[in-house]
Parts: structure tokens; C-alpha cells; sequence
């Protein structure tokens, strides 16, 4: 009897503990979408990926696909080469698909956004991503701003 | 060699037990000194000394839980100081020993703490280990409280399922540490004619460390007397008793000061205070 | 000042006397590990020991715990307006820092104090010594047990205190300061990665559970065994298990995030 209320005891024990684990990996960790299935590799180059990280989602119309997988540098081109690992349940993407780098929010994370093209082709593992564009960083943004009120304001000036 | 301690116990062809030449010290302190004595097959041998002379020391020696410094303990033929960690573990499931305190598993109830050897080394069905365990109790006089804890018992009572448990595997041979230390004259007489029966009837050699004196000598074949490290005197109990020496006499009959001296060795008394001053 | 160097030196000794024997303990412990499949009942058996009755402690501490975080975070994260937030704080302080850590050293308090004033009496009274009389190694039958049931259980109550903490952070956050349900949750899912943060998690309360219960068994199976040596050696369980957890903690969390 005393020995039965023991077992009943630690098997509870041992299901909450599980139950727990498995809480914090679905709940409230991402296992369910961390998870790449079957997974195929392309890559694309950017002039510049302001503060991309690795592990950074990829995105389909808002939709997570897959997530970034490295990130390294082109030593001849200078440019960023960034690979991702796709879902291979979505393995019908054009050829010709385009990547650019986004910011969710204004504070957010930087994440990859791919916008399908055209092509009759697919993209396959170790394809290349040939459209690309690069993050917006902030201060070249203001930069640009800036310069562009000063040249509307110059040329305001010249034809008055 | 052999020839010169054949002497000592008497019957030592027949020695289940044989301590030759024994040495044991603790630290710089020497417990036992070129100790030899031989325990008879099938007796009952007593071994009494004063306390702090190494009776219990000699006791975990033959158990093969202390190293010696030198000399060696045979029991039945094997050397105990040689044998490794499995063979002495297959030694002593043929020993059974009895601690002071009677050491029962205290998260374990009576008949577990029965059945625990039995279910270490053997394989027997539930239905066979519990006539086993029942009968052991029934040994000892405690089958009704089969269902105790431990710390349920009298002191009396621990130390009678202690005996059961040490002989549920039916040993060659049981070591007793002191069992008559702190129990009522009740108690000590049941002890005392459990030891006596089990030898009897089941022909257990028994070794009974003690310094009480009348149960000891009522219950023992043969005794020696252990002080300094060493024997100090030997024989039947009868002749034990009636020992001229000095040794002897004064633990027989209590003696406060004698060969063993009152005080414990010092440096000289006045010599002590006058330093303490400065 | 010769005396000085020398009590240092044998300090030194001593402490590496004590490490070599406490190696000696575990590497006996773990050659026994093959003789516990048939003994599958007395790791249960400790797992009740070690794990049910230090549940409770560790739920309501989790609770609590998760309760001042969202408290606190809250307090914090609202000056820069992302109290969305919340959950991504409470989550990430539970299941990376708080819950192994602060689970392992309640797990010393209660379970290893314990354990540690078990053995010790056990040994004082002569147990030990009667199972090795019966040709029962201590070791296998005793410490294997209860050795394993900690590390087995280290991890569940880890899990658990960190999800009871997300409850209880959840609970202030949405409950009481109001901050939105979906975002204190997806911002959570969104950034707590599984491998990173959970099994980094998971991977520290299990090194937490070797060493907090290998110290314990060890101290008592160490101990003077007198009820003196005993008191001590259960002091000691704590005050080094505390320490080894922290300063382990440390330098997981540095191996870890692999900036060191």
C-alpha cells in the first residue's frame, strides 16, 4: 500500500516534469517552428545586412519558411553572402525570387523577406538568389534625407 | 612456526579461525602487538578485555574490513588480509556478524531487514523467502513483530532481529560485538541463550567479544583474555576464573588499579603544574 | 610566518586528499552502475525522497520567483513603452538563469542536507558497516541509489520551476499590470529558442544534479560519524554545493553563449 502511494507519487512527479519540459519547448520556446524539415540551402549576397543575425527568420509573405543559417563575407566582391535553410515543404519558389533584408518594427529584428518572381523554374539547394536588397540602415536613411531636403531646398533657392 | 602456536587454543588443527602473529596500529598508538589465538570449530570462544584494548578491532580484522600491519588472519583456510575486494565479499556472505548497536536498516521493517541478505545474494521466490525469514524470527522469539520498524524495538529486540538477519544466509560462523552492552538482565539472559542454541543446534562457531564476565564465561567453550595488544590470559572459563595471574585478576574482579594502571600514561604530575604556571 | 605557510600547505593537502577520495567515491559509484538495473525500485524509491518532497518548495519559490520578475520587469521595460515584452524577460531570466540555478540550490537545502545527514547517520550507526558485514557494497546498494535519483530529478524540478515561474509572471503581467496576453506569449515563442535557451537550461540543472548530489553523498559518506561530524558534514554539503552551483553556473553560461 505505502509502497503504491510511492510509485503513484513519483510517476506524477515524473509526468508533471515532462509535462513542464515539453511546456517550455512548445509554449514557450519555437520547437514547433524552429524545426526545418527536410530542408534545402540557397544563398543570396547583399551590399550590406545593417543587423541581420544568424538564426534571423526568413519569411514568405509574413509566413516563416525557414530561418538564416550563416552568414560570411565575399572576399572578392565585398559583399555579404548570406545562406538560408528553407522548409523543404515549400520548394516550389521561382527561380527568379527576390530577398530583401526587413526590420519588424521600428526597434525590431532584422529578417530576410522573400517576394516569389516569375520563373517557370525552382529554386534547388545551393541556387543563388540573384535579387537582392540590402537592409536600411537608419543613418543613411537620415543621410539621404537630409541631402535630398538640401538639394529640393538649393534648387528651390536657384530658381527663385 | 606452526609448531610453536600449536599451543594456543588447544584444539588448533580444528581452528576455524587462525590469527598468527597480528599487528595493528592506529597512527603512532599500537592496538594490537604479535597477537596469535585460534578459534575452535563449532565452539563458542569468548574474547574479553577491558574496553580500548581492541576486541572490536580484532573482530573487523577477521572481517576483512581493516588491514593488518603485519602478521595474518585465516579463516577456514583462506587468508583474509590477501583476498580481493569479490572474494572477500564472498567470504563473508559465509560470516555473519553482530554490531553493537545491532545496525538494522532503519528504513526497513523487521521482516525486510530479515529478508535483506536473502534478497542481496539469492534469487529465492517471494513465497519460499518469506517462510525463510519467518523462520528465522521465530528463532529469535520475534515473528509477531515482523511488521516493526526498527525504531520500534527495546534495545533487546533490535539486537535479536540483528541476529536473525546475521543468520538468514546460515553462516559458518557469527562474530558477536559486545551483545550484552547496555541491555537489561532480561535481555542479556535471552541473548545469552540464543548464542548458546544457535551454536548448538545449527553448530555456528561463535566468537562473543564482552567484557561482561558472568554471561560471557556462562555461555563460552573456551576464553581468552586480551589487554596490552596481546593475550594475557587463556582456558576454560573455569580455569580463566580461578587464574592466579595478576592480569587476570584484576579484570575478573574489577580491580581499579593493578597491571592495568588507573592512571593514563602522563608526563610527570608536578612537573605538568609547575609548567602550566609559566 | 613559517607556521602560516605550512597550516597553507596542509590545507592544500588536505583539500586535495579530500578531492582525491571524493574521485575515488565517484568512480566506484559509477562502476557500480551496472548492478542498479535490478534495482530499479530503491532509485524510485529516492526519487520520492529527493524529488516529491522537495516539489513543494520548488513550486511555491517558482511561483514567487516568476511573480517578482513580472513585477520588476514590468516596472523597467515600460519606461522604453515594450512592456510586450514582458514574457521574452520572465521567460528568458527563468529557463537560461533562475530556474536551474536558484532550483539547484534549494535542491541543496532541502533534498541535499538530507541526503548527506542520511548517510552520515547511517554510517554512525553502524549500517554501512553491517551491509559491507553481509557483503553488500554500500556504495551500489546506498549511495548508487540516491546518487542517480538526484540527477534524474534535478531536471524535472528545474522544468518545473521554470514553468510555474512563466505562470506566475504571466500572472502579474496579464493580470494585474495588463499587459496583452498574445504579446506576452508570442513575443516569448517568437525569441525562446528551443536548443539555445531550453536545453542550455535543461543541460545546466543536469550538471547542477551531478554535482549538488555528488557532493551530498560524498559529505556523507565522508562524515566523522559522530553526531558532531555529522552536523558538520551537512554544513558543508550546503556551503559547497552553493558555491560549486554558482561558480559552475558561471562558466557554463560562459561556454555557452561563447563569448569567453
Amino acid at each position: 500500500m505505502r509502497r503504491n502511494v510511492m510509485e503513484l507519487w513519483v510517476g506524477l512527479f515524473a509526468a508533471a516534469g515532462l509535462a513542464a519540459l515539453s511546456m517550455l519547448a512548445f509554449k514557450v520556446g519555437n520547437l514547433t517552428t524552429a524545426d526545418v524539415v527536410n530542408g534545402y540551402r540557397v544563398s543570396a549576397q547583399f551590399d550590406n545586412i545593417g543587423g541581420l543575425k544568424v538564426k534571423a527568420p526568413v519569411t514568405l509573405a509574413g509566413v516563416r519558411i525557414g530561418r538564416v543559417s550563416s552568414i560570411a563575407i565575399d572576399k572578392g566582391h565585398y559583399r555579404a553572402v548570406v545562406e538560408m535553410q528553407l522548409d523543404g515543404r515549400y520548394d516550389n519558389l521561382p527561380k527568379d525570387s527576390s530577398a530583401s533584408i526587413l526590420t519588424s518594427g521600428l526597434l525590431g529584428d532584422q529578417y530576410i523577406g522573400l517576394e516569389p518572381g516569375g520563373s517557370e523554374k525552382n529554386l534547388e539547394s545551393g541556387d543563388v538568389i540573384m535579387t537582392t536588397a540590402s537592409a536600411l540602415v537608419l543613418e543613411k536613411l537620415i543621410g539621404q534625407v537630409i541631402f535630398n531636403n538640401n538639394q529640393s531646398g538649393g534648387d528651390g533657392n536657384a530658381k527663385k | 612456526m606452526s609448531v610453536s602456536t600449536s599451543k594456543i587454543g588447544g584444539t588448533s588443527d580444528d581452528a576455524l579461525v587462525k590469527v598468527r602473529n597480528l599487528r595493528f596500529t592506529r597512527g603512532d598508538r599500537v592496538i594490537l602487538k604479535d597477537l596469535s589465538l585460534d578459534i575452535p570449530r563449532g565452539k563458542v570462544t569468548a574474547i574479553m578485555g577491558g574496553s580500548g584494548c581492541g576486541k572490536t578491532t580484532l573482530l573487523n580484522l577477521i572481517g576483512g574490513r581493516l588491514h593488518p600491519d603485519g602478521g595474518d588472519v585465516t579463516v577456514d583456510g583462506i587468508s583474509v588480509p590477501s583476498l580481493s575486494t569479490k572474494e572477500l565479499f564472498e567470504l563473508r556472505k559465509r560470516m555473519g556478524m553482530l554490531f553493537q548497536t545491532g545496525a538494522l536498516l532503519t528504513d526497513l521493517t523487521v521482516f525486510e531487514n530479515v529478508a535483506f541478505p536473502i534478497r542481496e545474494h539469492t534469487e529465492l521466490p517471494e513465497s519460499l523467502l518469506r517462510k525463510v525469514v519467518l523462520m528465522k524470527l521465530e528463532t529469535v522469539g520475534l515473528r509477531g513483530a515482523c511488521d516493526l520498524m526498527p525504531s520500534e524495538l527495546s534495545g533487546g529486540m533490535a539486537r535479536r532481529v540483528a541476529l536473525a538477519r546475521a543468520i538468514a544466509l546460515e553462516p559458518m560462523m557469527i562474530m558477536y560485538d559486545e551483545p550484552f552492552t547496555g541491555l537489561d538482565p532480561i535481555s542479556k539472559g535471552v541473548i545469552a541463550k540464543l548464542i548458546r542454541e544457535l551454536n548448538q543446534t545449527l553448530g555456528i562457531t561463535s566468537i562473543v567479544i564482552s567484557h561482561d564476565v558472568p554471561e560471557t564465561c556462562f555461555i563460552s567453550d573456551y576464553a581468552y583474555l586480551l589487554g596490552d595488544g596481546r593475550i594475557i590470559g587463556q582456558g576454560t572459563p573455569k580455569e580463566v576464573q580461578q587464574s592466579k595471574s595478576d592480569y587476570v585478576r584484576q579484570f575478573m574482579d574489577g580491580l581499579p588499579d593493578g597491571p592495568v594502571p588507573y592512571q593514563y600514561p602522563a608526563s610527570d604530575y608536578l612537573q605538568d603544574l609547575l609548567r602550566a604556571r609559566t | 610566518m613559517i607556521d602560516a605557510i605550512r597550516n597553507l600547505g596542509r590545507i592544500i593537502l588536505e583539500g586535495l586528499e579530500r578531492f582525491g577520495r571524493a574521485g575515488l567515491f565517484m568512480f566506484e559509484v559509477m562502476r557500480g552502475t551496472p548492478q542498479l538495473r535490478k534495482r530499479g525500485a530503491l532509485v524510485l524509491q529516492q526519487v520520492y525522497g529527493v524529488g516529491v518532497l522537495t516539489l513543494l518548495i520548488i513550486l511555491v519559490s517558482g511561483l514567487f520567483v516568476g511573480m517578482v520578475l513580472g513585477l520588476q520587469g514590468y516596472n523597467t521595460l515600460v519606461k522604453f513603452g515594450s512592456e510586450d515584452t514582458l514574457g521574452l524577460l520572465v521567460a528568458l531570466s527563468l529557463v537560461r538563469e533562475l530556474g536551474p540555478v536558484v532550483t539547484a540550490l534549494l535542491f541543496a537545502g532541502r533534498a541535499g542536507s538530507a541526503l548527506t545527514a542520511e548517510i552520515g547517520l547511517m554510517k554512525a550507526t553502524e549500517q554501512l558497516a553491517g551491509m559491507e558485514m553481509m557483503a553488500v557494497n554500500p556504495l551500489t546498494r546506498v549511495i548508487a541509489p540516491r546518487f542517480y535519483a538526484g540527477v534524474i530529478a534535478m531536471p524535472l524540478l528545474a522544468a518545473l520551476f521554470s514553468a510555474i515561474g512563466i505562470l506566475g509572471g504571466h500572472l502579474v503581467g496579464v493580470g494585474l499590470l495588463s499587459v496583452d496576453a498574445g504579446a506576452f506569449w508570442s513575443q516569448m515563442q517568437a525569441k525562446v529558442d528551443f536548443y539555445d535557451d531550453i536545453m542550455n537550461g535543461v543541460i545546466k540543472s543536469i550538471v547542477f544534479g551531478v554535482v549538488c548530489t555528488g557532493i551530498a553523498v560524498f559529505e556523507g559518506y565522508d562524515a566523522v560519524p559522530t553526531s558532531e561530524g555529522v552536523a558538520r558534514a551537512t554544513n558543508r554539503t550546503v556551503v559547497y554545493s552553493s558555491l560549486a552551483v554558482l561558480g559552475l553556473d558561471f562558466i557554463l553560461t560562459a561556454l555557452m553563449l561563447g563569448e569567453v
